[in-house]
Formats: C-alpha cells, structure tokens, sequence
C-alpha cells in the first residue's frame, strides 16, 4: 500500500483486493450491536472539503467514528479560506494542529496530490474527489458492490473482477468517478465500455484502458453491470447536447432499456441521481438498481482504507500478516 | 503467535497423535464443568485457533451427540500494539446465528503467552454480546504472561525462556499436525 490513496491508478491488484477483502470484515461490524471498533483511538482525521459534499463526507465521517477517530470537519465555506487563505496555510495550520490523516475534496485536480507531495503536511491524505480528475474510494465502493453482486460475498474473497463486463454511460467527460472506475476496473481485470455523446466524451480516451461506444442499446445486452453517471451541469460551461429529453433518449436508462440487460446484471448509480434525466425512477427503485447498497459499502470501503493507511505503524504490506499471543 | 524464523534445531514437542489426544481431554473437560456444553459456543482466534475450534467441535459433537456452534474471533482491531507494526490484514469474525447472549463462549487458540491476544479477544467480544461466562481453551501455555489472564483447559503447559519459540503447525493450514520448539536466531 501506498502512503497516501490519491489515484485509483495508483492501487495494484494486491492493494485493490487487501482493501476489498477488508472492507468485506468491516461491513460485519454494521451488523453488530455496538458498531464501533477502537482501533483508531486517540488518532485525528481531518475531512478537509472545498467543495460542497453530503454523502462523501458524512460517508467518510461515519467510517471514521466506527474506528473511534476523532474527527475534525472543515467546510470551506465560511471559514478562513474565503477570506482568502491559501492551501499551504490551511495545511499548516492543520499540520501545528497535529491532524494524523486529511481527506480532502477539492474542485480543482491535483490539490490533494499537491498537498500529499508539498512537504507541507506529514501526514497521510486521503482523496474524496478533485474536480474531474479522481474519486478513488467512490471507484473502490463500485468494485466491492459489483464483487459482491456477480461473484458473491464468501465466493469473492480474494477475487477480482476478471472477466466481468462494465459498462459506464452518460457524462464521461466531467466525471472523476469513470476516471477512477476506468483505472481501477482495469487493475482488477474487468473489461470497461464507455458509453456517451460524443460531446461528453474526454480528448485522450483512445489511450484509456477501455472500449468507447455510442450504441448504449448495443451494449446493454453484453453488460455484466452498467453505471449511470450523473450529467454534472455544475461543471458544464457549454451545450454539450441540444436538449435534456434528447439526452435521456439516447442515454438514459429506463424499464425497456433494462429488460435487455441479462437477468443478472446490475444497475448502479454513484448518486446523486437525477430522476428523469439518467435514470427513471422504475430502474431507480428496482431491485437490480445497487444505489443504496452503494452508500452503504461506501463506509466499509472507507474504514479499510483509513485502517490500512493509519491503523499501523506504517500503511499495509500486502499479505504481510504475523501473529503473537 | 510468533511467526519468527525456525532454525534447524526446532524439535517437536508434540506429534499428531498427542494432539488429537489433548483435544479429547480438553472437550471432555469442557463437558464435565459445562455440566453437558448445552449452552457452550466455541469461537477460534484465527488463524489456527479456528482449526482448533472446529475440532473440538467436532469432538463434543461424538461425546454429547449435540452439534455445537462454532465461529471465529479475529482480534486484530482490538490489538495494543496496532501503532507498532504495520498495518496488518485483518482475520474473519464470524460469530454464530443464535449469537452469544446467555451463552457460555470457549475461546480457542493455539499458544497463550503474553496474554494480550486474550485480552484484544475479550474486549471484542464485549462490543458483539453479552456471554454468561467466558473461559479459554489453548492448545499450548508457554507461560510468560504479561497480563493477570490464565487458560481453563490446557493442552500442554511447556516452559520455555524467552529466547525459544514455539510454533504449532496443523494440518488444515500447514499439512501435518505438530508443535515446534526452536530458539531464536542469535541476533
């Protein structure tokens, strides 16, 4: 493991799998009466957010508290930094603070690498999404459910997701969860198809791990599971397509549309969904549709990687494992 | 237990028959001050102490006719020394349906020597339920407790000096049934 989770990229298979199968004893202790283990007592974890975050950050608040960190929140709206502080200084101030781990989100790519390789923080950092770059855990959270939905939950222990049929469809261009889906799915041997407008497709994806397609009814019928991503109009600055019922036509995933996946293939969605736009409420409240499941695995994911990153005197060794009584 | 490098002098101490023959003692212990293991849940303190359990389970299973419910107890987020190591792959919790209320729970493991793994368990299973009483099953004491923790059934208690190690090896896990005593190498 590396000291820091920056980039999906930057996991290798062993890595990937030591989180899932971790993650995989994490969710037992939701199903516990006390769910709480104290093994990150008495260390800090601050979650740093630039830009506005409800699931990610409670997500991670809740992964955090479940290995009894204490946990320090800092919205940027509101405090220093709209006064004008700079990175570096809010860094600084957290490092005299003696913060053990920062989860940072941020709207600009790169902060959090700038922030892990600045010298200006000792400590380990954690990316909960940098503009359209990364969102490593959220891409973690989607193999954990695919893992556990087409290979199952003993089966997959140990398992990657060889040979699975991922398909991930809408707004590719300003999407860090494809980016990081893209990178991650591929370390993990499953085979990736994007499909979007044109518009929406980033400069540069021949040199991606994955195949392109703009036939979603193509697809579908091959797709072990699909992923709808939301249309971000935040980051949009442009048209990219001429209307939002067009959009949906072509790209949006409804009843019919999922009667031509195979029988076993999922739907999942990172949220938050737009009904209506990407997905129509039927596919959204089926039983094939992973999104709450997706929440969920999102804390276990979250509380193995700050385990493997801070639970030791240093970051996980894959397999390392010695005992004494 | 210490997983320390074995030098060639490592010399068995108990062989696969000795084994079989302390968990037949230990399980008709269990049944004797369970007054019948009715209310008994064994749980194994990976990794060895799971193979443990389960055939110890399945040694009650023979005396009492009753199956006995067996899981596994992975201790590792409770460990004291968690800071000083680094991180480490964490173990399978797997505690049986019915749960442990009101249940008599034997820990099983295979060396109990500072006592601290015992104690990581113990606080464990304070955060899963509530057990009528808690008593522990090791397959080997070597002494050299570190904490006020003792075994009520113990397969071999073997004296040995800090400097020796004692390493079981089973045959689920590493193809034979035997416990090595060997000393460390000199530093």
């Amino acid at each position: 493991m590396m000291r820091h989770l920056i980039s999906a990229a930057d996991l290798t298979r062993d890595d990937a799998v030591l989180i899932l199968d971790t993650a995989e004893e994490m969710a037992r202790v939701a199903d516990r009466p006390i769910k709480k283990l104290p093994t990150l007592r008495g260390r800090t974890i601050c979650n740093l957010f630039f830009e506005d975050s409800t699931r990610t950050r409670i997500s991670f608040e809740a992964a955090e508290k479940r290995l009894s960190a204490d946990v320090i929140n800092f919205a940027a709206k509101g405090s220093s930094v709209s006064k004008g502080e700079s990175l570096k200084d809010t860094a600084q101030t957290l490092e005299a603070m003696g913060v053990d781990a920062v989860v940072i989100r941020h709207s600009a790519s790169g902060a959090p690498y700038r922030l892990a390789t600045s010298g200006w923080i000792d400590a380990p950092v954690i990316n909960a999404g940098d503009g359209t770059h990364q969102h490593p855990t959220q891409a973690l959270l989607d193999a954990f459910t695919m893992r556990r939905r087409l290979v199952g939950r003993d089966a997959g222990l140990g398992q990657d997701l060889s040979g699975k049929r991922i398909t991930l469809v809408g707004d590719v261009l300003h999407s860090r969860v494809a980016r990081s889906n893209v990178d991650l799915l591929h370390t993990l041997g499953a085979e990736v198809t994007l499909v979007a407008p044109p518009t929406l497709v980033p400069v540069g994806v021949e040199h991606w791990p994955c195949e392109v397609s703009y036939d979603l009814d193509g697809v579908l019928p091959k797709s072990d599971a699909v992923m709808m991503l939301r249309v971000q109009r935040e980051r949009m600055n442009a048209a990219f397509f001429p209307t939002e019922r067009e959009y949906s036509r072509r790209y949006g995933l409804d009843g019919l549309r999922m009667a031509k996946m195979p029988d076993h293939a999922i739907v999942m969605h990172p949220g938050p969904m737009v009904r209506g736009m990407e997905i129509t409420a039927e596919v959204a409240d089926s039983d094939r549709c992973t999104v709450v499941e997706q929440v969920a695995n999102g804390v276990s994911i979250r509380m193995a990687v700050l385990y493997l990153l801070l639970g030791g005197s240093e970051p996980a060794a894959t397999n390392a494992r010695t005992e004494e009584n | 237990m210490d997983t320390e490098q074995q030098t060639d002098a490592a010399r068995p101490v108990l062989e696969a028959p000795d084994i079989a023959r302390v968990l037949t003692r230990i399980a008709h212990e269990i049944v004797e001050r369970a007054k019948g293991a009715d209310d008994v849940v064994l749980l194994g303190i990976p990794t060895r102490g799971v193979y443990l359990a389960r055939r110890l389970a399945e040694k009650l299973e023979s005396i009492t006719g009753a199956r006995i419910p067996v899981g596994s107890l992975d201790i590792t987020m409770y460990r004291d020394d968690l800071r000083m190591k680094p991180a480490r792959a964490i173990g399978r919790t797997d505690i049986p349906g019915d749960g442990i209320d009101g249940r008599l729970v034997v820990l099983v493991d295979d060396v109990l020597f500072s006592g601290r793994t015992i104690r990581a368990a113990l606080d464990a299973l304070g955060d899963i339920g509530r057990p009528r009483a808690v008593q522990l099953a090791v397959l080997v004491d070597r002494g050299h407790r570190e904490l006020p923790i003792r075994a009520d059934y113990v397969g071999k208690n073997l004296p040995t000096s800090l400097r020796e190690t004692v390493k079981v090896q089973l045959a689920e896990e590493d193809g034979r049934d035997t416990v090595l005593l060997g000393s460390k190498p000199a530093s």
